[in-house]
């Protein structure tokens, strides 16, 4: 890991680093889940069982590496260019990231749905959660806040949603096995959810600052 | 004030755009045309518009399916098997059934979507059930929270059933209920009196039917029900029976204790019924005489609140199960009421020496 961070430090100056930085930063160290803590709700939801934690994840990672690139060339190619005109993009860019990412997680579920029932009963099912996911919006405004564009903005997006995927798995895998653990009746369910998210927030957060960006 | 305007255009623009993509999509993709439905085995064919859920498809056809959850996939009710063309068993299935169900092609029939042909077998039992329509004869209160609903059938005129089976009654849009619901209430009524069917039904706070019957329907009104459903009936044996309800769960036993009277079934029968307050009580009277005309009928009410003039039993009517019933080797016990009630009364049976296969119940959640 140490070897990574040098690496990733150290050499900014090539175009495939850049984008690796920004995918170790966005899935780890600035895991949209544990650091933010956005998410939450389906996070908690949906990481009773493994099988479906790992379908919801998908689901983030595909809606999330997709949307925020559509919404960083909504934001470069037709909110930033109105601004000339006094228009408020910062303030519009809200209101339109949401239209974006509603009608895309509609648009696919309809697609998944035709495509592949086995694909659709494995991710599709998630997607009208996903609607209301707020990690999606979160990744989106972080976009644009950091100034990615293009295939940054691509990057970004996927590792955001790597880094919920990743965050949900584990959740899940831990919460499998805390069935058989003996946890105080007052702590059950989400109450013990809460404290393993936090300890396992903390193990995040120790990923920061190896990475500047 | 033009940034105002071309603010205004753009967001207008973007959300036009994402809208005619959106229906593009649907037309595109969501049409599934026409659709043949086979029920079992070319009895019958039925010609349908896909893309519904299979439970409301079949409705429409005149194929009634049980369904005491009305299509939210949490009764499982309206299982069914479909022989082809049924796809993968999807998530919202899956806790539903089991590993044999599945393995058998029984799905959930209101979690399937009708994407293509199918077949499917349905119990001939099923085929008989109808939709009613009827006009309320009667409404009277048995207590504070419980009614009595007399509905006389119009269309088609007679119902028959056999005493314990349930209908669903159609609740329809009114106030802030958007959509019709279903909900199933058992048939109080014997079945010789085959024009009319009458339910009791309780008051459940925020309850969409219920609040219907309680606050909008009126004598005279139209209603629409389905039925006649469930298994939950005497069996063929000649076997001791013990009966356990409460509050509404009284409906069936109404119905049965009546049939078996009616037609000299002298099969002995132990009837328990709690309630928490005296004003809990109704049919009193009228189980109290059939009791002393009847000398296989034995009733015995139970009161688990603390009201002072009671000459009856007293505790919850498990603990009076508990008491009263010695020797469970050869009976039968058949129980309707809160879910709560009847997994008590699962575990006092068992310790009796009452096993799953002689207990009977409907379980209305």
């Amino acid at each position: 890991m140490t070897f990574l961070a040098q690496s990733v430090t150290s050499i900014e100056a090539g175009p495939a680093i850049g984008l690796l930085t920004i995918l170790v930063s966005a899935a780890l160290t600035e895991n949209i889940l544990l650091t933010r803590f956005l998410g939450l709700c389906p996070f908690l939801a949906i990481s009773r069982n493994l099988k479906s934690a790992f379908g919801m994840g998908l689901a983030v990672i595909v809606v999330t590496t997709c949307t925020v690139w559509l919404n960083s060339l909504l934001y470069q190619h037709v909110l930033k260019p109105a601004e000339a005109y006094g228009v408020p993009a910062e303030s519009l860019k809200l209101i339109l990231f949401i239209v974006v990412i509603a009608a895309f997680v509609q648009l696919l579920e309809m697609v998944i749905e035709r495509i592949s029932l086995k694909l659709y009963f494995a991710l599709g099912i998630f997607l009208p959660l996903i609607t209301v996911n707020c990690a999606i919006l979160g990744a989106a405004l972080f976009m644009v806040n950091k100034g990615f564009t293009g295939l940054d903005a691509l990057m970004y997006g996927f590792g955001c949603g790597l880094g919920w995927f990743v965050a949900i798995v584990l959740m899940a895998g831990i919460r499998w096995k805390l069935r058989k653990a003996r946890v105080p009746a007052a702590l059950e369910g989400p109450g013990i959810a809460l404290i393993v998210a936090g300890i396992m927030a903390m193990a995040f957060v120790i990923f920061t600052g190896m990475i500047k960006t | 004030m033009t940034s105002v305007l071309i603010a205004t255009v753009l967001v207008m623009a973007v959300s036009t755009v994402f809208a005619a993509l959106l229906l593009m999509a649907e037309r595109l993709l969501v049409r599934y045309g026409q659709c043949r439905i086979d029920v079992n085995d070319h009895s019958k064919t039925l010609e349908v518009e896909g893309g519904g859920n299979l439970l409301m498809t079949l409705k429409e056809e005149g194929i009634f399916l049980p369904s005491a959850c009305g299509g939210r996939g949490t009764c499982a009710y309206c299982k069914v098997k479909i022989a082809s063309g049924g796809g993968p068993v999807g998530p919202t299935e899956e806790s539903l059934l089991t590993a044999a169900e599945i393995a058998d092609d029984v799905r959930i029939a209101c979690q399937c979507k009708v994407r293509n042909d199918l077949a499917i077998v349905i119990p001939e039992a099923l085929l008989s059930a109808r939709e009613y329509r009827g006009k309320v004869e009667r409404i009277r209160d048995l207590t504070d929270d419980i009614k009595e609903l007399r509905i006389a059938l119009l269309d088609p005129q007679t119902i028959e059933f056999v005493p314990g089976q349930y209908i669903q009654l159609e609740a329809p849009a009114y106030g802030d209920n958007p959509e019709p619901v279903f909900r199933a209430y058992s048939i109080s009524s014997p079945p010789d009196d085959h024009g009319h069917v009458e339910l009791i039904i309780r008051l459940v706070p925020g309850g969409i039917c219920t609040t219907w019957v309680f606050e909008h329907l009126k004598e005279g009104d139209e209603v629409r029900l389905t039925g006649p459903y469930g298994e939950f009936h005497p069996s063929e044996t000649q076997r001791e029976m013990v009966w356990i309800a409460g509050g509404s769960g009284m409906a069936p036993f109404w119905s049965i204790v009546r049939h078996m009277k009616q037609h000299n079934i002298a099969r002995k029968t132990t009837y328990f019924f709690g309630s928490v307050r005296k004003a809990d009580v109704f049919f009193l009277d009228e189980l109290s005489a059939l009791a002393k005309e009847l000398p296989w009928f034995e009733f015995v009410p139970a009161l688990s609140g603390d009201d002072g003039d009671w000459s009856g039993e007293r505790g919850l009517i498990t603990d009076v199960v508990a008491r009263r019933v010695s020797d469970g080797a050869d009976v039968e016990a058949y129980l309707c009421g809160s879910p709560g009630m009847i997994d008590a009364a699962i575990k006092i049976l068992h310790d009796k020496g009452i096993g799953d296969d002689r207990i009977f119940y409907d379980k209305f959640a």
